[in-house]
């Protein structure tokens, strides 16, 4: 026996199964060795002194963050997973260690994505540009955002410019892969690294099919990356006086490794969105081998989860401000997917599902990470409860529909970002940002004629010159704006992540994936509430265009009340779930980069504001600039019958022409959910259970009061963890920009009378 | 409005064969409010009450609805049969005062109860408890009975209307064993004296068949549909209760046994 095979069976001692030892399969180590948690949260403990301590040190520098927009930066490094010297927040008492930079929430510079937006936020915050750096990265080292704008069309650049696509990752690292960072406490780096070299080796033939060529080279290279990074990661991790090369042996070592994998990507890559995956039921195995052994109390095995969520909320990424506008609060979207049910029935509750949700109380309410329950009617009642009694606690939590997920991806599947699900190291997503469906509506009318600036953008279909607009005259026009819009778009993301492949390739969070994977190019659509009704105006009652000079209509007059989408009413929801489908349907018919199957979802987080903003006035009443609702939302106060039934119309989007996700964020008074706490906490279960029982997807819980809201804006001081969920993210509400704090407000908030 | 007026105006003259139609205000999908879970709610239009803190001045005439029948409403309950298996609730009837329609309310209810299969609640004042037929009751799982104040005069102030009528339908009620689930409206300087709340809570006591008391804190938003209407709010300044205040009248409650939320 070699001394690493005697490391392995020490750290592995006590665990159950064989597939997961001969091959690297985190999911059957899982189920051969996870302990189901049907009981309530009276076992939890809370924070002790220490934590609080390791705590403070992060609020105590909140404010000053805040003020400033970043702490402070590592303006004269690149990133990379050992470009930093090791830092801490308190070295003596931290349990967990590591962070992106040698010191707490100084952001790192990350320029293979893009020079551009690096010299962009340095100037913003006031940091000197390295003339070396400046030089490398303009004159040696091409950078993603270079390559895209290399080989964008001149319709990619106009469409993109007037604001029908946006969003678009192309001048920072695209995000949305969840690198399977588990598998590093299982099995150490240096078993990954052999499954690597092996993958490799398979691909050393010479390839005699001309069409699998470039393919070859391409996996060959990308595989010799991904085992360097794991090289780094040893290294990284060596740094703070741990050795990650074999497997973890105690929980308080898989917390550590799990957290050095997560580590090594957020120091490498800025990510729109960098999700952690589905971790807690996993390190439940190490939690509870532990406890049983007496080496580990509750009340500690709280300290490391406590310890490591710290160091989950102070992932920092260095952005521009037109970046942050459109996704405000400062997100990094550390998604963690709980709960859930197995294939065979048994819940993927665990202790440490609740432990994970526990820090809510124990640390106060937080955006990040954003804890994501994968919701089930049949989740034991007492997990239902302790969820549905954080969230109206904290309104940190967002739901995702166990019963749509797992029959499609299995239950080893997590959240990226906000309601993109995947199967944890065998699927990833090109992020594609989103479409203005209510734009292209206007170009429909307008004959492809932008409704501001009056450029050509989409194609001269002829503009509509009736005096009243008609519903088949439009439809038809549509359609030929949403085929033009659908290839175009197709286009462009294939250049982005063809370019983000070569020049920005997420080389640590792809050696923790399966070498044969699932590429999904995630499409997605903004707008629909608009455009449904929009749609719904000129079908149902009489819409005048009002046109200048030119002939471009910039106005409507509405002649009389139309049905609404969410008001689970199908004169009105049907055109909304049309065109889901047909958007879908269009999207489908362009080839995409590496062969990656089409999805969309229907999301906005929080650039609803800024979409609504470069949109004109549209057919349904909504004036020009005015925000869109969020997501897949009705819009603001015409859903006239409560949350439940728009929620309803929301559940009639067909998730399988939207399979990247659809979000509904519901935010409600206390009152409207019940007189008592306790009545409350059941009926929010029942809320939940209903909705995923009618197909809904994800829901957004904000359970809060205006008045709140009204005095946080004024008093930011007084509340500083104030979390909101806003369309698939949670937000610090004292970090958004006014204007999106108004809109917040704004939106419907229902409450009982 | 006098009694004779409201006995005039319900305007329920179909005969058997026709489908059942009457005013309705609105429809709506609620959450602990209007009884158990999550509950589809139909408000029917007119009221006999003119009650000083009424939230919904806008239900109290008829023609405050449109005509709806009864088919038209349990269709659009049906769309949330499933929603609300899942999640517990059931369907109720408001208003206005839905006994001002009992044929439609009937209707409603046995349809509710018997086609859709849920846990149907009836949301009155019972001052038209006497309208409502045994077989309405019976089909009726849940009654949520509005019992305003105890004194008899400062009911009539309230409410321009009699007491004994809502006293008689609540003992008819616990003859019959229906649920009830008392509400009282707690307006500072009207309804919070001790001896009116003690009134309430006595009665409530003596009847074995009330499974909760909400007191439902007095609030002014509802002020702008009076504005709107032309009317004047008369208690636009009554500060609405404090926490100690709804705490004391719960207590009272609590103190004859009866479960006061």
């Amino acid at each position: 026996m070699t001394t690493q095979q005697h490391g392995t069976s020490a750290a592995w001692h006590g665990f159950q199964g064989d597939r997961w030892r001969e091959a690297v399969d985190v999911r059957d180590f899982i189920q051969h060795n996870y302990t189901p948690y049907e009981g309530d949260g009276t076992f939890l403990a809370g924070p002790t002194g220490r934590t609080l301590a390791v705590w403070k040190q992060i609020t105590d520098r909140f404010p000053e963050e805040r003020a400033k927009g970043v702490y402070d930066v590592a303006h004269d490094v690149p990133a990379g997973i050992t470009a930093h010297a090791p830092g801490y927040i308190d070295r003596e008492r931290e349990l967990i260690v590591g962070l992106q930079t040698d010191a707490p929430l100084k952001r790192a510079i990350m320029p293979y994505g893009g020079w551009r937006m690096v010299v962009g936020a340095l100037k913003t915050y006031g940091y000197p540009v390295s003339p070396e750096l400046e030089k490398v990265f303009t004159e040696y080292r091409k950078t993603h955002n270079d390559g895209v704008f290399d080989a964008y069309t001149p319709e990619i650049l106009a469409a993109r410019k007037a604001g029908v696509i946006t969003g678009l990752p192309d001048a920072y690292g695209r995000g949305r892969i969840i690198g399977d960072y588990r598998r590093v406490p299982l099995y150490g780096v240096d078993r990954l690294i052999e499954v690597k070299r092996a993958e490799k080796a398979e691909l050393d033939h010479l390839p005699h099919d001309p069409a699998r060529l470039e393919e070859t080279i391409r996996e060959r290279e990308e595989l010799a990356e991904q085992i360097k990074a794991l090289g780094e990661l040893k290294q990284m991790a060596a740094r703070y006086g741990h050795d990650v090369s074999g497997p973890a042996a105690t929980a308080r070592e898989a917390v550590q490794w799990l957290y050095f994998a997560y580590l090594a990507a957020v120091k490498e890559q800025n990510g729109a969105a960098m999700s952690l995956g589905r971790t807690s039921t996993f390190l439940d195995v190490y939690l509870q081998r532990d406890l049983e052994a007496g080496r580990l109390t509750e009340e500690q095995a709280q300290e490391l989860i406590d310890d490591f969520v710290i160091k989950l909320r102070i992932v920092r990424f260095l952005r521009t401000p037109e970046y942050d506008e459109l996704f405000s609060g400062d997100p990094t979207w550390v998604t963690e997917s709980i709960g859930g049910i197995g294939e065979d029935g048994r819940p993927l509750v665990t202790r440490t599902s609740f432990r994970y949700l526990q820090t809510l109380y124990n640390l106060g309410p937080a955006p990040e990470p954003n804890l994501t329950v994968f919701w089930s009617p049949k989740l034991p009642a007492g997990f239902k409860e302790f969820c549905a009694r954080v969230s109206i606690d904290t309104s940190s939590i967002q739901y995702e529909s166990d019963e749509l997920m797992r029959p499609r991806f299995g239950d080893d599947t997590a959240i990226a970002c906000c309601v993109s699900a995947m199967p944890v190291g065998k699927q990833m997503q090109f992020f594609g940002a989103r479409v203005n469906l209510a734009k292209t509506l206007l170009y429909a009318i307008n004959g492809g004629r932008d409704e501001i600036s009056g450029a050509q953008v989409g194609p001269a279909t002829g503009a509509l010159s009736g005096d009243v607009l008609d519903y088949e005259e439009v439809l038809a026009k549509l359609d030929q704006q949403l085929d033009w819009l659908a290839a175009t778009y197709v286009h462009a993301l294939d250049v982005i992540h063809y370019m983000h492949d070569k020049y920005a390739y997420e080389r640590l969070e792809m050696a923790l994936h399966d070498r044969d994977i699932r590429r999904t190019l995630a499409c997605g659509i903004a707008g629909l509430a608009v455009a449904a009704d929009s749609l719904s105006a000129i079908k149902h009652t009489t819409v005048h265009p009002v046109r200048d000079d030119t002939g471009l209509a910039v106005d409507y007059l509405v002649g009389g009340e139309y049905p609404a989408y969410g008001n689970n009413d199908d004169r009105a929801d049907a055109i909304a779930v049309r065109l889901v489908e047909e958007f879908m349907e269009k999207v489908r018919k362009h080839p995409t980069y590496r062969g990656a199957e089409h999805t969309q979802s229907v999301l906005t987080i929080t650039s609803n504001v800024v979409y609504g903003r470069m949109t004109g006035a549209t057919p349904d009443g909504r004036r020009a600039g005015e925000p869109f609702s969020p997501g897949a939302n009705p819009m603001n106060g015409r859903d006239r019958h409560g949350y439940v039934t728009a929620a309803l119309s929301v559940a009639k989007l067909p998730y399988d022409q939207a399979e990247d996700g659809i979000s509904l964020t519901n935010t409600v008074t206390p009152d409207a959910l019940g007189r008592t706490a306790d009545e409350r906490i059941a009926n929010l279960v029942g809320v939940l259970d209903g909705y995923t029982t009618c197909r809904g997807f994800h829901m957004n819980v904000n359970v809060l009061n205006r008045d709140t809201l009204l005095d946080a804006m004024e008093h930011p001081e007084k509340y500083p963890q104030l979390t909101i969920r806003v369309s698939g993210y949670a937000v610090n509400f004292v970090r958004l920009t006014r204007k999106q704090q108004l809109d917040v407000i704004g939106r419907t908030f229902h409450s009982a009378l | 409005m006098t009694e004779t007026t409201v006995a005039a105006s319900a305007g329920e003259a179909a005969p058997p064969s026709c489908p059942v139609t009457g005013m309705l205000h609105s429809w709506d999908l609620s959450t602990g409010v209007d009884g158990p879970g999550t509950r589809f709610v139909a408000f029917l239009a007119g009221c006999p009450l003119r009650c000083l803190y009424c939230h919904n001045p806008d239900t109290w005439h008829l023609r405050d609805g449109r005509r709806a029948t009864a088919d038209d409403i349990v269709q659009e309950a049906a769309k949330y049969t499933a929603f609300i298996r899942a999640s517990g609730g059931g369907a109720t009837i408001s208003g206005g005062e839905p006994l001002l329609q009992p044929n439609l309310t009937g209707e409603l209810l046995h349809r509710f109860k018997h086609e859709l299969g849920l846990h149907t609640a009836l949301d009155t004042s019972g001052f038209l408890g006497s309208r409502a037929t045994d077989a309405l009751l019976a089909d009726t799982d849940l009654v949520l009975l509005d019992i305003k104040s105890w004194d008899r005069a400062l009911y009539r102030h309230l409410t321009g209307q009699r007491l004994a009528p809502t006293l008689d339908f609540a003992r008819r009620l616990a003859g019959l064993g229906t649920e009830v689930w008392v509400r009282f409206v707690l307006v500072p300087g009207l309804t919070d004296l001790p001896e009116n709340i003690e009134g309430v809570a006595a009665f409530a006591a003596s009847l074995g068949n009330v499974a909760r008391v909400d007191v439902l804190p007095f609030h002014r938003l509802g002020t702008a549909k009076w504005r709107a209407l032309g009317l004047e709010f008369t208690l636009a300044d009554t500060p609405t209760p404090t926490r100690d205040q709804e705490a004391a009248a719960r207590a009272v409650f609590a103190a004859h046994g009866l479960h006061a939320v």
